[in-house]
């Protein structure tokens, strides 16, 4: 940390672009970079600079593509165009090494720390002082990690084990670690989501602390009350590019939101008309210790409830305890009026719950087996009378449901890892809708598909919930959820934060109530 | 803003943390001495004898061997591998040793250099092919265990080593005594001692445990990983190695079925002795306490005129009560800390 400029040649508008004449160039700036994944541009065109001795926020939705910007001046992604400046030099990457010799160090939402080691060892490994005869100097050890604590302002003892520290304190080491190999840029991708009031504030103080010795600091967080406690210069990206990027001074929380939002819904969501019946799933303030607490909603027959919010805000896991997967440590769920166990999927299945997961490829499907068997695993008990799959009824069964849901495939018996991603999801909906269910629960129905199969995919779910299916739909995408949903749910550290009716939602609302900017609490 | 301010407000939580943890760190060695002990006061009341100078001596150069190849066990289940071939190295080594002894007048230190080496080498096999083949340590060192006994048998072709035919100086190390203690204790009390300045001493040693903490980490923190996973199977076939001239010294007799099924007894002594099996935990101290806690018990179910069926039942009990312990104690720790922060937050 030893430069301490304190130029601030900043105040552009969303124009972009890094032409700083005379002050001196930004410590670690991104010019013009793009990046695609097969068709998705998760980065376009995107520029911004870090400077000494100054905070700037990153700001987005889900998906706007700020782990890919962070990822890329982190020397994990190199870019497709454009380049990575360090000190106004352009620089290329091969890897996060690279990037670390260049100063530049990430601090990752989940620390990447060794449990089992003590925090010095942490803070110094692979450089750890030596002694005579090569020997671990382990009093220099502690005294130098102690030092780099008293210097952030905080009371780890070096010689205790990571394993057991909180996740405030884990971040923490992780700084400690960066001031170490004297990064001059520090880039923290959501720090303050697992923390506490108190561990926030600590966390800013050591910040501050930082800013004034002159670091260059990129700060990520959906807290906007947050970024403008802490930031001087903010940087807004919707939709993998940059819309706005300059001061924070005399900005408001309206304009922020208003660059994150504002997307085009591009997409045609084929919504049919449904009539709302009765209701079948009540969630009865259903609480998982430090994950979600309190959470009471209802689905109805033939509604599609759409359960929004950011990305950590609890919505996957309300749903994995409605189905059983994890335990709730207190409410209740009710299906169709009957009271479900707690933590008991095969009961959830037998009430008629269907649960489509977020990652089709680790929890919905079984990669190397094909299509017919998958298509047909949750019925595999009727399909084998006396323990024996009878191939012809499983068979009978899987093209059944691939006419129904239009699936696109070569033939049945080909592994489902074959299939595009569109078509492996309704591999996954004919697996549940095979059973026949009554609610049917699916988190981020259209994750990396594309476009022309999510429409389909979406007609499908719209179709079934004008049968009488309950659909409890988990997204975040903000156009899924406003062209789908019969009603939005919206969830903001672990409470339902708002409810909105189909014709009250829209984005800025959503938005609000995701970042909890507004307290309206459902019904 | 003082550091003391930070100090107080943090004290009552992290202090707490500190303790939990701290215990069962302390918990993993100090839970396996206590067993020892028992077992040992025990079969000493019962049988008087069992504690007598000789029959410690005797447990003592029973444990050593086993010991010292669990030390270079222990160097490689740290970085979250396994070697299941030291068997077949000792094996493979002890006919080498008690050939070169008998048949080729090799000058003794040099004959055990090369039991050394020998070993080493086949730790560079599996080494490299666990690293660079990224074929798993388990299914690569299952192969090679077969792979090197296969040698050992077309080496010896049916033949045995003899006593008679090995010199007194020789065997001397595994059955006589320096200073009164066991001269082949003394030596696996060295190599311990040994590795075990090298684990906490000394950056590589540093770098095992962090390898089979996090690997990904490890990668990110520039530790060249696979070259510190080949270096623990070196040092854990070349302990073998040792392991194999110290069996000859030892027993006299050497065919080609030597050590057969060490492996496993090498593996328990480590993970009853705290080292975890998923890599990054443990000590080689604590792997040395658990090969003489394995010794003791076949010496005290001799000594009580326990059928030796038992022995088998008894160590296999132990291992499981080992890592359910283990299991447990993480369970809790973690239900700990997630109440915890749900308190905090």
């Amino acid at each position: 940390m030893s430069n301490t400029s304190n130029n601030a040649p900043e105040g552009r508008g969303s124009d972009g672009g890094a032409s700083g004449t005379g002050a001196p160039p930004p410590r670690l700036a991104l010019n013009g970079a793009s990046k695609s994944f097969g068709a998705v541009h998760a980065l376009r065109d995107a520029t911004l600079e870090l400077y000494g001795g100054h905070v700037r926020a990153l700001l987005g939705e889900n998906g706007a593509g700020k782990s890919t910007l962070v990822k890329t001046l982190a020397g994990v992604y190199r870019p497709d165009q454009g380049t990575v400046l360090v000190d106004g030099e352009p620089v290329d990457f091969h890897g996060p090494l690279d990037a670390r010799d260049k100063g530049i160090a990430i601090i990752y939402q989940e620390p990447t720390l060794f449990p089992d080691l003590t925090v010095a060892e942490n803070v110094f490994m692979g450089r750890q002082p030596l002694s005579a005869g090569k020997r671990i100097d382990k009093g220099e050890l502690h005294r130098r990690t102690a030092e780099l604590f008293r210097a952030l302002g905080v009371a780890i003892a070096p010689e205790r084990p990571v394993r057991g520290l909180s996740i405030a304190d884990q971040q923490l080491v992780e700084i400690a670690k960066a001031l170490s190999f004297e990064a001059r840029v520090l880039i923290m991708d959501e720090p303050t989501a697992a923390l506490s009031g108190n561990e926030v504030e600590r966390l800013f103080r050591v910040t501050r602390t930082l800013r004034e010795q002159g670091a260059a600091i990129m700060f990520i967080s959906h807290r906007l009350e947050e970024i403008f406690a802490i930031c001087d210069h903010v940087t807004v990206m919707r939709d993998g590019a940059v819309t706005y990027n300059g001061d924070l001074e005399g900005k408001t929380t309206d304009d922020l939101v208003r660059w994150m939002v504002g997307r085009d819904i591009d997409q045609l969501f084929p919504k049919v008309a449904s009539e709302i019946g009765k209701p079948v799933l009540r969630v009865e303030r259903l609480t998982r210790e430090g994950v979600f607490f309190d959470v009471s909603f209802d689905v109805r027959a033939g509604e599609i409830v759409a359960l929004s919010g950011l990305v950590g805000a609890g919505r996957s896991e309300v749903a994995r305890a409605i189905f059983g997967i994890d335990r709730a440590d207190g409410g209740h769920v009710e299906m169709l009026d009957r009271k479900l166990p707690n933590a008991k999927p095969t009961a959830a299945m037998r009430a008629g719950i269907g649960f489509v997961p977020e990652d089709r490829r680790q929890q919905g499907l079984v990669m190397d087996l094909s299509i017919a068997r998958n298509a047909t695993m949750t019925r595999m008990r009727s399909l084998a009378p006396g323990g024996i799959i009878r191939a012809a009824r499983e068979r009978a069964l899987a093209s059944e449901w691939a006419t129904r849901l239009q699936l696109k495939y070569h033939r049945l018996d080909d592994t489902v890892g074959t299939l595009s991603g569109g078509n492996q999801q309704k591999v996954v909906l004919a697996k549940w809708l095979a059973t026949q269910p009554r609610l049917l629960i699916i988190d981020e129905p259209t994750r990396g598909i594309d476009v022309g199969t999510k429409a389909e995919v979406h007609r499908l779910i719209s179709e079934l919930a004008s049968r009488g299916l309950a659909v409890l739909m988990i997204s975040s995408e903000l156009p899924e959820v406003l062209g789908m949903a019969d009603r939005v749910l919206v969830m903001h550290e672990g409470r339902l934060t708002g409810e909105f009716s189909r014709a009250e939602a829209n984005e800025e609302n959503i938005i609000r109530a995701a970042t909890g900017q507004k307290e309206e609490v459902a019904a | 803003m003082s550091t003391a301010d930070v100090a107080i407000d943090r004290r009552d939580a992290g202090e707490r943390a500190r303790r939990l943890s701290e215990l069962v760190f302390r918990m993993r060695e100090l839970g396996i001495v206590i067993a020892l002990l028992a077992l040992i006061a025990v079969t000493a009341i019962l049988e008087p004898r069992f504690i007598e100078w000789d029959s410690l001596k005797d447990l003592a150069r029973n444990a050593s061997i086993i010991a010292i190849i669990a030390a270079g066990q222990t160097l490689v289940i740290l970085t979250r591998n396994i070697d299941l071939s030291v068997g077949s190295v000792l094996g493979l080594a002890a006919f080498f040793c008690g050939d070169m002894l008998s048949n080729h007048n090799m000058p003794i230190i040099v004959a055990i250099a090369l039991c050394i080496l020998l070993g080493a080498m086949c730790g560079v096999v599996n080494g490299v092919l666990t690293t660079f083949g990224r074929v798993p340590a388990l299914v690569v060192t299952l192969g090679t265990m077969y792979v090197f006994r296969g040698i050992a048998f077309v080496y010896t072709d049916g033949r045995q080593i003899n006593a008679e035919t090995l010199p007194d100086s020789f065997l001397n190390i595994g059955t006589g005594t320096l200073i009164g203690i066991p001269t082949i204790a003394l030596i696996a009390f060295v190599v311990v001692l040994i590795v075990g300045l090298y684990l906490s001493n000394y950056r590589s040693g540093r770098e095992l445990y962090a390898i089979g903490s996090n690997d990904a980490a490890a990668k990110l923190a520039g530790i060249r990983v696979d070259r510190r996973v080949v270096g623990a199977f070196v040092a854990s076939g070349a302990l073998a190695g040792l392991g194999g001239a110290l069996y000859a010294a030892r027993f006299g007799t050497v065919d080609a079925t030597a050590g057969t099924g060490y492996e496993l007894t090498v593996i328990s002594a480590a993970v009853v002795g705290g080292v975890a099996i998923n890599g990054g935990v443990g000590s080689v101290y604590g792997a040395a306490i658990g090969a003489v806690l394995l010794g003791c018990i076949t010496s005290s179910l001799i000594v009580l005129r326990i059928d030796s069926f038992w022995q088998q039942a008894a160590v296999g009990a132990l291992l499981i009560a080992a890592i359910a312990f283990d299991r447990l104690v993480g369970l809790r720790l973690d239900a700990a800390l997630r109440q915890r922060s749900a308190r905090r937050a």
